[in-house]
Order: C-alpha cells, then sequence, then structure tokens
C-alpha cells in the first residue's frame, strides 16, 4: 500500500508537466477580495498590456465599479483611448497591422485566466528570457517561441537562461532551460515583480468573470435556504407517509 | 362564501374541460406502487431539469445573437451586462449535465428493475426516443456559445457522417449548410435548439407519461400491483379510492394516491437535488472543465484546431466506442449501434421476472460489468487516446455489446428465484 502510494506521488508531477504543456507551472495565489492588489493589476493592464490587448467584453465603468475607482480617476488615468466610460475596453489598434507586426493579432484577454488558467499566466509572464534569435530578442519558457516582447522588461529587467544541453538516443542534441537568472537590470526585486505579476493575474482572473464573488456569496444563502427547505419537506413527507407505514 | 365561490368555480371549468376528472385520474386517484425506493425520483427530477431549460432558454434567448460574429461576445453579454444573466446562463449550462445525470439515473433504475418489459415497451421506446432528442439538444445548444470547443466538437460530430458511403459527402454539406461549420450552421442549429427539438421534446414526454398511465408504474419487486378483477381481499386492496379508469377493470393492491403521497415525497427529492444542483452552479459552475471546456473561453477559429478534443462527458461512453474502432466507418456504425441496440431493450430480454432482485446471479454479474464498461468508455472518451487505452476501450465496448448478447441468450430459460405475492416494504 506504502509503496502505491509513493508511485502515485511519483507520478503526479509528471501528471501536472502533461497538462502543462511539458512546463510546470507555478500557483498563483490571487485573492478576488483583495481591492488594493486589483487596483493595481488595473493599473499594470492598463499601463503595459492594453496598448495590443482588449478586454473587449468588459466595460470601464464596471471595472471602476467593482474595484472601487472613482469615476474620474479611471477617466483621467486608466482610459488611454478616446472612450467613454460606458464603453467596451476595445483598444485602438487596427487588426491588420497587429497582424503584420507580430505575426499574429494580440489575443483578447477578457477570457484569458479562464481559458488557459490562473497559473498559467503568472508562470508565463515571469518566464520570459534574452534570446538573440527571436524578433524581440526574447523567448518564453512557457511558451516556446512566443510572437510578443517582454513588456514588463522595465519592471523586470531580461533575465537570462540556465541551459543544459543532454543528448537523447538518437544522438541529437537537445537544449533544454532549467532555469532564469535575473539581470538585476528592472525597477523591481524579483519579489516585488511576482508581487506585481500576481496582481495583473487577480485582474484578470477578475476580468474572466466579473461575477465571481457575488455568485459565490448569493450561493450560501441560495443553499441555505434549500437546507431549510429540505428539513421541512422531509418533515412533511414524513408526517403525510405516517398512515402508510 | 369562498368556498362557495371557490367550488363555483371549479364547477364552471369540469362543465367545460374535464380538470377534476384530470387531476383525479392522474394524480390525486391514481394508484402508485407503495414500495418506491430512492430510484424512482429521477422522472420526476428529468421534468423538473426539462422545466429549468426551457424557462432559462427562453431568457437566454432574448438576449443571445446567434450570427457567427455575434454569438460569442452575446454570451459574455449576457454573463456581464444582463442583470442576473450569469445566473440564467449557468442554470441552462448545469442543467444540461444536471438533464444527463437524472436520465442516465433514471435509465439505470429502469434497467435494474426490468421496466421496459412486457407491458412496458412502449415507455421505454418513447424514453429512449427522448434520450435521442436530448442528446441531438444538447449537441446543438453546444455550438451556441460559438467557443473553439463548440466549433471543433461539431466539426468532428458532423464530420462522422462522412463516413456513410456515397451520401456522406452531400450528407455533411446538407447539415452545415456550408463547406465548412459556419454562421449558416449556427443559425439552422439555433433554430433546430430553440423551437423543433424543444418541441419535440415535450410532445414526446407527454407520450413516454400517457403510455406510463396507461399501463401503471413498474416497482422494485417486480410485481404487478394489479390482479384480475374479484381476486383481492379487502385487506390487500387497502383503504384508498382510485379512479375507475384503474379500480374498475382490475384489483389493485398495495398502491397508495400518488397525490399526496409521492408529491410531498418529489418535493422532498427536488429539495436535496436542488441542494446537489446549486452547489455545483453557485461555487463550481465549470465543472473541473468538465461541464464548461477550457478551449471554449476562446471564439470559435476555423484556422485554429485545438490539441485536444473532448467531447461533453455526457457523449464520451459512445465517443470512445468510435474511436475503439480503427475504421472509420465501421466505428460510425457501432457508434450508432451503441444507442440503437437500447432500443431493443424490451425484446433482447426475454426473462418473465423483471426486478434484478429476483432473478439469475448472470444477470446481476451481467448488469454490472455493463455498468463498469460504461463507466470505463464514459472516462477514456474524454482523454487523450492511445495505444494502451485503446485497447481498453475496445475491451469495454466488447462488454457494452455483449450485454445485450449475453442477455438474450441466457435471459430464454434464466433460472430466477419466486416472486413474492405482496410487494415488500
Amino acid at each position: 500500500m506504502k509503496k502505491l502510494l509513493i508511485a502515485l506521488v511519483a507520478i503526479i508531477p509528471s501528471l501536472v508537466f502533461a497538462a502543462g504543456g511539458g512546463v510546470p507551472l507555478d500557483k498563483a495565489n490571487y485573492d478576488l477580495t483583495d481591492k488594493a492588489s486589483l487596483q493595481n493589476g488595473a493599473k499594470l493592464f492598463m499601463n503595459y498590456c492594453s496598448a495590443c490587448h482588449s478586454t473587449a467584453h468588459q466595460r470601464y465603468q464596471r471595472v471602476a465599479t467593482d474595484l472601487g475607482i472613482p469615476d474620474q480617476m479611471m477617466r483621467d488615468s486608466l482610459i488611454f483611448t478616446d472612450s467613454k466610460i460606458g464603453e467596451l475596453m476595445i483598444n485602438s489598434m487596427d487588426k491588420k497591422d497587429a497582424a503584420k507586426w507580430f505575426g499574429n493579432p494580440p489575443l483578447d484577454l477578457t477570457l484569458e485566466a479562464r481559458l488557459r488558467g490562473p497559473d498559467w499566466i503568472y508562470t508565463y509572464l515571469r518566464s520570459f528570457y534574452k534570446d538573440p534569435n527571436r524578433p524581440f530578442g526574447v523567448n518564453n519558457v512557457v511558451f516556446k517561441d512566443v510572437g510578443m516582447p517582454h513588456v514588463l522588461e522595465e519592471l523586470q529587467g531580461i533575465p537570462t537562461a540556465i541551459t543544459e544541453t543532454h543528448v537523447d538516443e538518437q544522438g541529437v542534441e537537445h537544449l533544454t532551460v532549467v532555469g532564469l537568472e535575473s539581470s538585476g537590470t528592472g525597477e523591481m526585486s524579483s519579489d516585488e515583480y511576482d508581487e506585481a505579476v500576481l496582481d495583473l493575474v487577480n485582474f484578470l482572473v477578475y476580468s474572466g468573470e466579473p461575477n465571481k464573488l457575488e455568485r459565490q456569496s448569493l450561493g450560501f444563502w441560495v443553499i441555505g435556504f434549500l437546507i431549510i427547505l429540505f428539513i421541512l419537506s422531509y418533515l412533511l413527507k414524513k408526517e403525510y407517509w405516517r398512515d402508510i407505514h | 362564501m369562498l368556498k362557495k365561490l371557490v367550488m363555483g368555480g371549479i364547477d364552471w371549468i369540469d362543465t367545460r374541460i374535464p380538470m377534476t376528472e384530470t387531476w383525479n385520474k392522474h394524480l390525486a386517484q391514481y394508484p402508485t406502487p407503495v414500495n418506491f425506493n430512492f430510484w424512482y425520483f429521477f422522472g420526476s427530477l428529468a421534468m423538473l431539469v426539462l422545466v429549468n431549460q426551457l424557462l432559462t432558454g427562453i431568457w437566454l434567448t432574448m438576449h443571445y445573437n446567434p450570427s457567427a460574429a455575434g454569438a460569442f461576445a452575446s454570451v459574455e453579454y449576457i454573463m456581464r451586462d444582463v442583470p442576473y444573466g450569469w445566473l440564467l446562463r449557468y442554470m441552462h449550462s448545469t442543467g444540461a449535465s444536471a438533464f444527463f445525470v437524472v436520465v442516465y439515473l433514471h435509465m439505470f433504475r429502469g434497467l435494474i428493475y426490468g421496466s421496459y418489459q412486457k407491458p412496458r415497451e412502449l415507455i421505454w421506446i418513447f424514453g429512449m426516443l427522448i434520450f435521442l432528442v436530448l442528446m441531438a439538444e444538447a449537441f446543438m445548444g453546444y455550438l451556441l456559445p460559438w467557443g473553439q470547443m463548440s466549433f471543433w466538437g461539431a466539426q468532428v460530430i458532423i464530420s462522422l457522417f462522412g463516413a456513410i458511403p456515397i451520401i456522406g459527402d452531400d450528407l455533411t454539406l446538407w447539415i452545415r449548410g456550408d463547406y465548412v461549420i459556419s454562421g449558416a450552421t449556427l443559425n439552422r442549429f439555433f433554430a433546430l435548439h430553440v423551437v423543433a427539438l424543444p418541441l419535440a421534446l415535450v410532445a414526446l414526454v407527454f407520450l413516454h407519461i400517457v403510455a406510463l398511465h396507461e399501463v401503471g408504474s413498474n416497482n422494485p419487486d417486480g410485481v404487478e400491483i394489479k390482479r384480475k378483477k374479484g381476486s383481492a381481499t379487502e385487506e390487500e386492496k387497502g383503504q384508498f379510492t382510485f379512479h375507475k379508469q384503474y379500480s374498475g377493470k382490475k384489483d389493485i393492491v398495495d398502491a397508495i394516491p400518488f397525490h399526496p403521497y409521492f408529491t410531498v415525497k418529489d418535493i422532498m427529492g427536488v429539495s436535496f437535488f436542488l441542494i446537489c444542483f446549486c452547489a455545483v452552479l453557485f461555487f463550481i459552475p465549470e465543472g473541473g472543465g468538465y461541464l464548461l471546456e477550457a478551449p471554449n473561453f476562446e471564439a470559435a477559429n476555423g484556422l485554429k484546431t485545438p490539441d485536444h478534443i473532448a467531447p461533453v462527458w455526457y457523449y464520451t461512453p459512445y465517443y470512445a466506442i468510435l474511436r475503439a474502432i480503427p475504421d472509420k466507418l465501421i466505428g460510425v456504425v457501432f457508434f450508432g449501434g451503441s444507442i440503437a441496440i437500447l432500443f431493443l431493450l424490451p425484446w433482447l430480454d426475454r426473462c418473465k421476472v423483471k426486478s434484478i432482485r429476483y432473478r439469475s446471479w448472470k444477470h446481476k454479474l451481467n448488469i454490472t460489468q455493463f455498468i463498469i464498461c460504461f463507466i470505463v468508455l464514459g472516462v477514456l472518451g474524454t482523454l487523450v487516446a492511445t495505444p494502451l487505452y485503446t485497447l481498453i476501450a475496445q475491451i469495454a465496448s466488447v462488454g457494452y455489446f455483449g450485454f445485450f448478447i449475453a442477455l438474450f441468450i441466457y435471459s430464454k430459460n434464466e433460472k430466477t428465484k419466486p416472486l413474492p405475492t405482496r410487494l415488500t416494504h
């Protein structure tokens, strides 16, 4: 039994490996109730992501209301297009131009956290490394040969990859990235950067489903009501069936 | 005064349509076996879920945009901008899976207690037709959010028709209304999903119940509650009066009226079911990627195939059978056959004893292996096929079809246990 357990535990990382497309993902411990984190995430998103990536299913007003950002501040500091506050968060980049510049037009990120999962985004944004062979000079451990530049470079700097070569059975050499080394050129320390990315992930999780907290809190009331209903209906049934048994 | 007014009103209606008569015939004086157990909750629950799907579906239709350009965004519009739209959408998406959960359990009940046997063959046939329409309904509904899995799932399933010799290609073209899945496909699936198939479902449910009430319910003992007129004692017949439709022709033993006894019992069942349903709806609406698949949070893109196309969980047993067979045409034949053979169940089972309680060890073993194979196939259908999984799926497919063949053989001269004269409860 013990051996079986050990064997199972040994398999688990390889399963996670398989699910993550080959790279183990770091856990993103985001917190949707942390308004400060969400606000910082929104700020980072609008400043570093929104020039290329839209969140086209979400409205500025909704973000402002849910995150506790005053309307005027939202207009002044977070809306960079000529959109009105009630409009959808669409950016002004032309899709055709974008496809020319990046190979593919940048994705809409409204549902990115539901599509790839928070852990993926959290790991991805912390996995860029220097690679002079790529058009933007960077590559990514999680998303190999990604078409996106390292937009958070001024915060993190550009890490260099620690690589290992191994020779497979056919004698072909493979280069694998086993770790990243900070360049120390970013504005933030490694911990600060992780924290900032986590805020950004938190904002994207919020964007994926802005009603998530409301859904859960309503759920407790509904289930509480149903438990009472179940007890009463059980007693009612018992009362009626008294004459049968 | 008020009572007089109400009674007058009822009389007024009763002289025009048979309201009280129908109420008595199908509820207040409808004889129901006294020994219904846990497995008998799922019929009423299926009706509840059907109503849930119809009502939430109507409200979703008010905001949904059935076009290739607008469908995906309109679902997110419902999730964000429509007041409680997220609740309607999750009720509908969770309801779809809940429908299959209760229907599978309902069918399992029929299977173990022999409820498909003579004289209830038509109830089973109508039930199977409901199941078939339900699968089509769910399949077409799954295209509507116009996500990646909507698109590619439909692509895979529709292409199966292409395996049919000669007419295959024309048939797929006819189904899609285009050379690829497109807005034309979406529009026709929408029409079928919101009008044609729900109508068919409601009509079939009506017929299912008409057929049921004509012969009456089976029960966990598989012993009929209707006996030859004049053969039962007063004690056996019990304290209740049943409608003359039933008691006029037969003596009814061990039965109680559906209302109030089973209405109060079903209300209890509904409350419990809703606790489970709402737990999923409010806390894990994605169901770990099995109820709402992650790739469906990306809009449909005909140029980008997802890494792994998996159907929703309720189709996976049949999908696993399809994949287990290397030849596409033969695979499709067995895929269709896995559903079609269920229609024949009343004639494949030649045993006169209905309930598993009084049948042979062979039958118990056969049903057990069938359920195991069904679940194994269901799990395998969600996974990426590997040579080992394909082998297991092939073995489980043999078990699935073997159930029916074995049943046909041993049920002719099955060694059964003696039946009780009265229902056990």
